[in-house]
């Protein structure tokens, strides 16, 4: 492989001294002269039919500008689709329903209104003053209740769709979509094992915590051309989803990205940008809107919940003979949970010969979920890796050799039907073999040490990039990917490396949908993986163009030069040579004209990531607390472009995977959330955590210039059930319910309360 | 209700006409332009607003604007002295301390102040220093590593 001399160094992120000082520019940081505050009036009820909505009391206060409600945003055809990304799309009649409601509301917190007025408290004030007149419905909270034939209908005219036959039930249903992938023969895959273990987990709806909570501003120019500010993943997205939302051209709209805290992939949709736009319309003003923390608990989106059932069977000698799972995913009030990944993600690192993965995407009168960070993953391999370590108990394998003697390989076919390109799986797991965190004796009592596995697909879809050489013979950067993890700094690296410049003479831009090249949004681990081969495109796109040039002036055909550190010369006749400087002054002066590379990527092969977690945990018998005592994640990361970097994906992810193990959960009374603050929903602060141990394997993945797979998802995947599993060994007591707070782990380990009650998986181990 | 208010912010002098039902945060990110704090929860759970306060480390989320009024106030904008990135800023960046850097203003404010009572605090002092500042994208791990950095090279130019 290919020397680099910045690719796989630590680089300090390009933008961190703007974050530092204060100075980096978020959504909320927007001021705009004349500029009037958006807010949202929200239902108090979790189902109900709207009767009436009164604005008059509210446009009657001083200082208010407009009140809207749904009838104010253009209509919609029922069914009405955008394109997210690649093939998927997006039902836009139900995200116009998420921006304003219509005739009924689905869930506590769904918007019915909105006001645009002088102030923050006049806007508050007088969406208070909006009479909104409701009939409450029946409240649907519960995914299995849900999926009962007598259950409140979230949607009177939703019928499931089988996705095998693409056919319709004939009754109403909250349950979406039902699929179902088969392999092999599982009736004789369990005859043929000798041990076999079935059990349910469930886990709870948690929230994606992004510190930022969303905003945006809009403003109609003189010409009527509309400007949004936002800070959403990705803002030709918002751009493609307003086109068919407010019915405007493209051209007529400029989404300009801003900085954005956090989005962990709940910043993907247009749920607000419309009202400011419709607002900033109305009143000829712009218009900011910044939702509040509660608002951004309540209802801009959640991670999906889910009940999932899991049976597996294995031979003596730990090989496993069948599986068959049941994923129930809690979309919330509109379809689209990411059941087919969790069945994916779950099932990913295992061979299976003989399999049932089966499917549901059901409604309930919740928030209607959006992604969090491998969405899907989570819960299906808490389900899945907790029960492969009782599986592995029963016959009495080490759970690392039953992984090793199972783990999936190049050439294997994933449960969906996708054969595996190549992967670092084995590797990895080779590594946690001699590694401390496994063979160090965890000694004293009350405490255990558990081993999971994770997986993620990695996106793909379109980037692009272009590269400029300025007439010193510096270099511009320009992307329209919003900069989530630290690409910015990635991209250079990749361009440094590439022209072989100084990365202090590469400048990068994330421009906005006027100007930018078009890129599909931030999320899935995507950028880095695709945006390597669109900046490696881009460069020697560069590179050609100015070698055309040298050859002119060598004289020699453009095979013959050769270039390196600035300097292109004739491969015969090293004197023979031009340098950079020269090249890029005269690309200006002499009218040979600008030098701008273009690269571009949209289908390239998943880069298939797994980790794995090793968790030393110390229960508390007294109160059920679980201590992390030390915690390792092993990944294949392909090629680490900047090992700072990943390390902090990996940390940060896993974090995530931990607050949602042990704490974190939405909890809910007849559908409206009870901890909607950030105090009652508690992600883990410094003081809950040791020091985040990162082990790097890098097997090249199969596609892309440097063999880097994507690193942000999969660190989320394993902690569930690799605490699980070491609260087991801790305590003799194998949990079936996140979060594994010190409540639930006290009355489990006492054989009582709700240990996963959903399942009736009885208490105590195997 | 409105009043006219004077306070310093970074060793400015500034005035400003402030409803009594507005924050210090809002007061000045709003009306002195200071957009360094940040607004991620408004109640007082996540820290991203930290500035200090004649002297005590505050959410400024949590105090009205008239309350501050005459107040010393120091926001991450004025952390960097004459253009020179303080040792903890200095060390954010070069230990990888944040990524989305939303969190990033209130965790200086917070490190700052710790190393200034205690220059060479333990890890564990370090985890109780910051728990009042929320980051969901790092997991902590680099921020402690950035502060335990600081730490030394304050202790080295001292
Ligand atoms: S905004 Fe002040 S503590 Fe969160
Ligand atoms: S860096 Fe994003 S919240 Fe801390």
């Amino acid at each position: 492989m290919a020397e680099y001399s910045v690719i796989g160094t630590s680089l300090a992120k390009v933008d961190a001294p703007e974050r530092v000082t204060g100075k980096a520019t978020y959504g909320a940081d927007l001021d705009l002269p004349g500029m009037l505050w958006a807010k949202l009036v929200r239902s108090p009820h979790a189902h109900a039919r709207i009767k009436q909505i009164g604005t008059s009391r509210a446009k009657a206060l001083p200082g208010v500008k407009a009140v809207i409600t749904a009838h104010d945003l253009p209509p919609l055809p029922k069914g009405a689709t955008a394109p997210l990304v690649g093939e998927v799309s997006i039902d836009m009649s139900a995200i116009r329903e998420i921006v304003m409601a219509s005739d009924k509301v689905r869930y506590h917190g769904q918007v019915v209104a909105a006001v645009a007025a002088t102030d923050p408290f006049i806007a508050e004030e007088a969406a208070g003053l909006v009479d909104v007149d409701y009939e409450p419905l029946p409240v649907v909270e519960d995914v299995l209740q849900a999926m009962q034939p007598d259950a409140p209908l979230v949607h009177e005219d939703l019928h499931t769709l089988e996705e095998a036959t693409q056919e319709k039930s004939g009754q109403p249903s909250n349950v979406s979509t039902h699929m179902v992938y088969t392999r092999g023969d599982v009736e004789a895959g369990f005859a043929a094992a000798d041990a076999v273990v079935e059990k349910t987990y469930t886990t709870q709806m948690v929230h994606q915590g992004y510190l930022e909570p969303q905003a945006c501003a809009a403003r109609i120019e003189p010409n009527g051309k509309v400007t949004l500010w936002t800070s959403a993943q990705g803002h030709f997205t918002v751009r493609t989803q307003l086109v068919t939302l407010l019915g405007l051209p493209a051209s007529q709209l400029k989404v300009v990205p801003m900085e954005i805290g956090g989005g962990f992939g709940g910043k993907a949709l247009a749920l607000f940008e419309p009202t400011a736009i419709v607002l900033a319309q109305k009143t000829s003003r712009p218009v900011k809107l910044v939702v509040s923390r509660e608002e951004v608990l309540r209802a801009t989106g959640p991670g999906a919940p889910a009940v999932i059932t899991v049976k597996a069977g294995a031979t003596q000698d730990g090989k496993i003979t069948a599986l068959t799972t049941t994923m129930r995913y809690d979309a919330g009030a509109f379809p689209g949970s990411p059941v087919a990944r969790g069945l994916l993600v779950g099932l990913a690192p295992y061979k299976l010969d003989n399999m049932v993965a089966e499917g549901f995407d059901v409604l309930t009168n919740k928030p209607r979920v959006q992604a969090y960070r491998a969405p899907g993953g989570t819960p299906a391999a808490f389900a899945v890796e907790a029960l492969m370590d009782a599986l592995a108990a029963e016959i009495h394998v080490d759970p690392l050799a039953f992984r090793q003697k199972n783990a999936a390989e190049e050439g294997d076919t994933l449960p969906l039907g996708m054969p595996l390109n190549r992967i670092g799986l084995t590797q990895m797991l080779k590594q946690i073999e001699t590694h401390p965190c496994w063979t160090t004796p965890l000694e004293g009592p009350h405490r255990g040490r558990g081993l999971a596995l994770g997986y993620w697909i990695g996106g793909s879809f379109t980037s692009s990039a272009e590269v400029k050489i300025n007439p010193d013979a510096t270099a511009s950067i320009f992307v329209g990917t919003v900069d989530l993890t630290g690409t910015r700094t990635t991209i250079s690296q990749m361009v440094a490396d590439e022209l072989q410049l100084d990365p202090q003479d590469i400048t990068i831009t994330v421009g906005d949908t006027d100007s930018a090249p078009f890129a599909d949004l931030s999320g899935g681990s995507r950028i880095t993986y695709t945006m390597s081969a669109a900046a490696h495109q881009a460069s020697q796109d560069v590179l050609t163009q100015l070698k055309e040039r040298a050859a002119e002036k060598l004289k020699v055909s453009i095979a013959e030069v050769e270039y390196q550190a600035k300097r292109f010369w004739a491969k015969d006749d090293t004197r023979n040579e031009v340098n950079l400087a020269e090249l890029a002054r005269e690309s200006v002066a002499w009218g040979s004209g600008p030098i701008i590379g273009k690269g571009s990527t949209t289908r390239m092969q998943p880069a298939h990531a797994y980790a794995a977690h090793v968790a030393d945990v110390e229960v508390d018998p007294d109160t059920g607390k679980v201590t992390i005592l030390r915690y390792t994640c092993f990944q294949d990361v392909g090629k680490a472009i900047n090992p700072t970097q990943v390390e902090g994906q990996i940390q940060g992810g896993a974090v995530q995977g931990i607050g949602w193990a042990l704490n974190e959960e939405y909890i809910f009374d007849n559908g409206e959330l009870k901890n909607a603050s950030l105090l009652d929903y508690r992600c883990p602060v410094a003081l809950d955590l040791p020091m985040i141990e990162t082990v790097l394997t890098e097997v090249p993945a199969s596609e892309g210039p440097y063999g880097l797979r994507g690193v942000g998802e999969v660190p989320i995947v394993p902690p569930g059930a690799a605490l699980a599993n070491a609260i087991y060994r801790a305590t003799g007591t194998r949990l079936y319910e996140l979060p594994m707070n010190p409540e639930r782990i006290f009355w489990a380990t006492r054989g009582n309360g709700t240990n996963g009650s959903h399942g009736a998986n009885g208490s105590g181990g195997e | 209700m409105r009043q006219a208010i004077e306070l310093n912010v970074n060793g400015e002098p500034h005035d400003a006409l402030v409803d009594s039902r507005e924050t210090l945060l809002d007061t000045l990110r709003y009306k002195l332009g200071h957009m360094g704090p940040k607004e991620g929860c408004g109640n007082g759970n996540c820290g991203a607003c930290t500035v200090v306060l004649n002297g005590a480390v505050v959410n400024a989320c949590l105090v009205f604007a008239v309350e501050a009024a005459g107040a010393d106030v120091t926001t991450v904008e004025g952390v960097a002295a004459e253009g020179n990135l303080h040792p903890v800023q200095q060390a954010f960046i070069e230990h990888g301390a944040l990524q989305c850097g939303f969190c990033t203003p209130g965790f200086i404010m917070s490190a700052k102040a710790l190393l200034e009572r205690n220059p060479n605090p333990s890890e564990p002092e370090i985890r109780l220093a910051i728990s009042g500042n929320l980051c969901r994208c790092t997991g902590y791990d680099k921020i402690v590593r950035a502060i335990q950095a600081a730490s030394q090279a304050l202790s080295q130019t001292a």
